[in-house]
């Protein structure tokens, strides 16, 4: 099992090793003059005016905020996804398929009420303009 | 594994007459694979800068690049004139973030395409090679995680270089790519759903047996690749680098060989999403119209076939990446979140309960995987496709300009126009 994903970090070791051999190789060629005016920060060609790291607006936050919420519901749902033919079917599946007869409403009922929960959380965020950008 | 997967001939690709390599020689040829496909992709990304530019010039009726080598060197010039070029940091940057960053953004675009498989299995005498650099039996949810690293270097490329544009463009970036990640995320529960697995190779399979997912689920597909658009920054969402905007965005100090490094990463993206796309919709390396392809007795034959046509499936979808940016123009800040948010986020979830719920009626009427299953789902998506831009959309939900707009507003405006146009026709020549 371990043997699966020790190729991953060896494409990995490979993949770090050629970007800092990139960065690295590039440190020896390039040329670097600085002066003061090269320095500047660029503001399309008129003098940078104070520093950049000032306030900037909350919004992103809360696309953050909301992102977590809802990505954690997309990650609950991908282990539903996966055993939903074996939810809705009473009886184990043969073949994959559910023996006729057997179906259940389990699986399906019980997305819909973790939807619903989602549901009223995204109308509130909705309603509150969390969601509109002016 | 045999509890999850009803039919054993359909795992993982397995043919038992064979089994994979194993030892050393696993070692040596993960090895190649992965020398070649990282090859593959550094050259690829090369001629993709020029296949952009052609492409571009042959949209806008210009020649394009043609005077280094005819055009077909301009990828080698522009790659040296990158180790060459002086490189500038600004005073105020932060300095080993300024490093950190393009690293940061090259490592997981060049990283995630390995649990994608690309071909048939190969059959040699030291057993069979899968193709595919890691066959993880979490598939899909390495590529849902790795891909969504991507979205650090360029945040920390916007906020060490100190430049009120870059840290703009950063902002917006991240805000967009985990904006367009949780649609990304919903839009492929359907396709589990019809797998009832997360392998990739498993996926593969239910689509060579059950029809491709472009059909069973094309709002999925619609959904999926409008986020992928989102998810690497590409026209009609390129707000982290609007050029009219931000003068290059997250990457305006980046000079050399850093710059570069984005540059692969953007481009590596965009082919990694196009490989996604084919193998999660458009039945990745499977032949088409073979339907039985996948599960031996192998051939290098058939693998290289396979390489082949999944090869020509990526080109055809890095070609409609590269049609779209030279056909649409940009969204608006607040028209790129509220499609996202508003628009398909909403359709997602429904889409998802509307298919476990078709699920539920196919296996009541007891229809296994297969043509009618296809029949049937394909037709209640193009349901819903009229449904949503025939009858509900008309340019108002698909299109969001209505977000500074009363509603009555533009219907007011609508009907001005249309009296206007009644008033005054429109003469063109052809109508003289």
């Amino acid at each position: 099992m371990a043997r699966a994903y020790f190729p991953v970090l060896m494409l990995l070791g490979f993949v770090v090793m050629n970007a800092l051999l990139i960065i690295g190789g590039s440190a020896l060629t390039i040329r670097r003059r600085p002066t003061p005016v090269k320095q500047q920060a660029y503001e399309s060609g008129v003098p940078a005016l104070g520093d950049a790291r000032e306030r900037f607006s909350v919004r992103f936050y809360l696309v953050a905020i909301l992102f977590i919420i809802f990505d954690i519901e997309t990650v609950f749902m991908i282990p539903w996804a996966v055993y939903f033919k074996q939810l809705s079917c009473f009886v184990p599946l043969v073949n994959d398929v559910c023996p006729v007869g057997n179906i259940s409403f389990f699986g399906l009922g019980e997305m819909l009420v973790f939807m619903l929960i989602l549901l009223v959380g995204f109308v509130y965020v909705w309603k509150k303009g969390a969601l509109q950008w002016d | 594994m045999s509890v999850l997967h009803g039919f054993p001939a359909l795992l993982q690709a397995a043919d038992p007459n064979m089994p994979p390599v194993s030892g050393m020689w696993f070692y040596i040829f993960t090895i190649a694979k992965i020398m070649i496909i990282f090859g593959i992709y550094m050259v690829g990304v090369a001629m993709l800068t020029l296949a952009e530019r052609k492409i571009s010039a042959w949209i806008q009726d210009r020649h394009g690049p043609n005077r280094v080598g005819k055009g077909w060197l301009q990828p080698a010039a522009d790659g040296l004139k990158n180790l060459m070029k002086e490189e500038t940091m600004p005073a105020g940057a932060n300095k080993p973030l300024f490093v950190l960053a393009p690293i940061l953004s090259f490592i997981p675009a060049l990283t995630t395409w390995c649990v994608i498989p690309f071909g048939a299995p190969w059959p040699t005498r030291w057993g069979r090679i899968d193709m595919v650099v890691a066959d993880l039996p979490v598939g899909y949810l390495f590529i849902l995680a790795i891909s969504s690293l991507g979205v650090y270097g360029i945040v920390l490329a916007g906020w060490s270089s100190n430049n009120k544009y870059a840290l703009l463009g950063g902002l917006r970036s991240s805000a967009q790519m985990i904006s367009y990640e949780i649609s990304m995320g919903l839009s492929t529960i359907p396709i589990l759903l019809l797998a009832g697995n997360v392998s990739l190779n498993s996926i593969i399979n239910q689509q060579a047996w059950g029809g491709w997912n472009v059909v069973n689920l094309t709002v999925a597909f619609f959904i999926f690749m409008v986020s992928a658009f989102a998810e690497t920054n590409r026209l009609p969402f390129d707000l982290p680098e609007a050029e009219s905007e931000l003068v290059a965005g997250y990457h305006t100090e980046y000079s050399a060989m850093k710059f570069s490094l984005f540059f692969i990463a953007e481009y590596a993206n965009m082919v990694t999403a196009s490989a996604l796309m084919a193998t999660l919709f458009f039945g990745g390396w499977d032949v088409p119209f073979t339907a039985r392809d996948n599960i031996g007795p192998y051939s290098k034959w058939l693998s290289l076939l396979s390489i082949g046509i999944f090869l020509a499936k990526i080109l055809f979808f890095v070609f409609v990446f590269m049609w779209i940016r030279w056909t649409l123009p940009r969204f608006r800040y607040d028209q790129l979140m509220s499609l996202g948010w508003k628009f398909m986020l909403p359709l997602a979830l429904v889409y998802i309960v509307l298919i476990a719920a078709v699920m539920l009626g196919l296996s009541a009427a007891g229809i296994p995987e297969g043509l009618w299953q296809t029949a049937i789902l394909g037709s209640i998506n193009l349901g819903v496709i009229i449904l949503l831009f025939a009858i509900l959309d008309r340019g108002r939900i698909i299109s969001p300009a209505y977000g500074r707009m009363h509603p009555r507003e533009i219907e007011r405006l609508r009907l001005l126009d249309r009296q206007l146009e009644k008033r005054h026709p429109i003469v063109t020549e052809a109508g003289k």
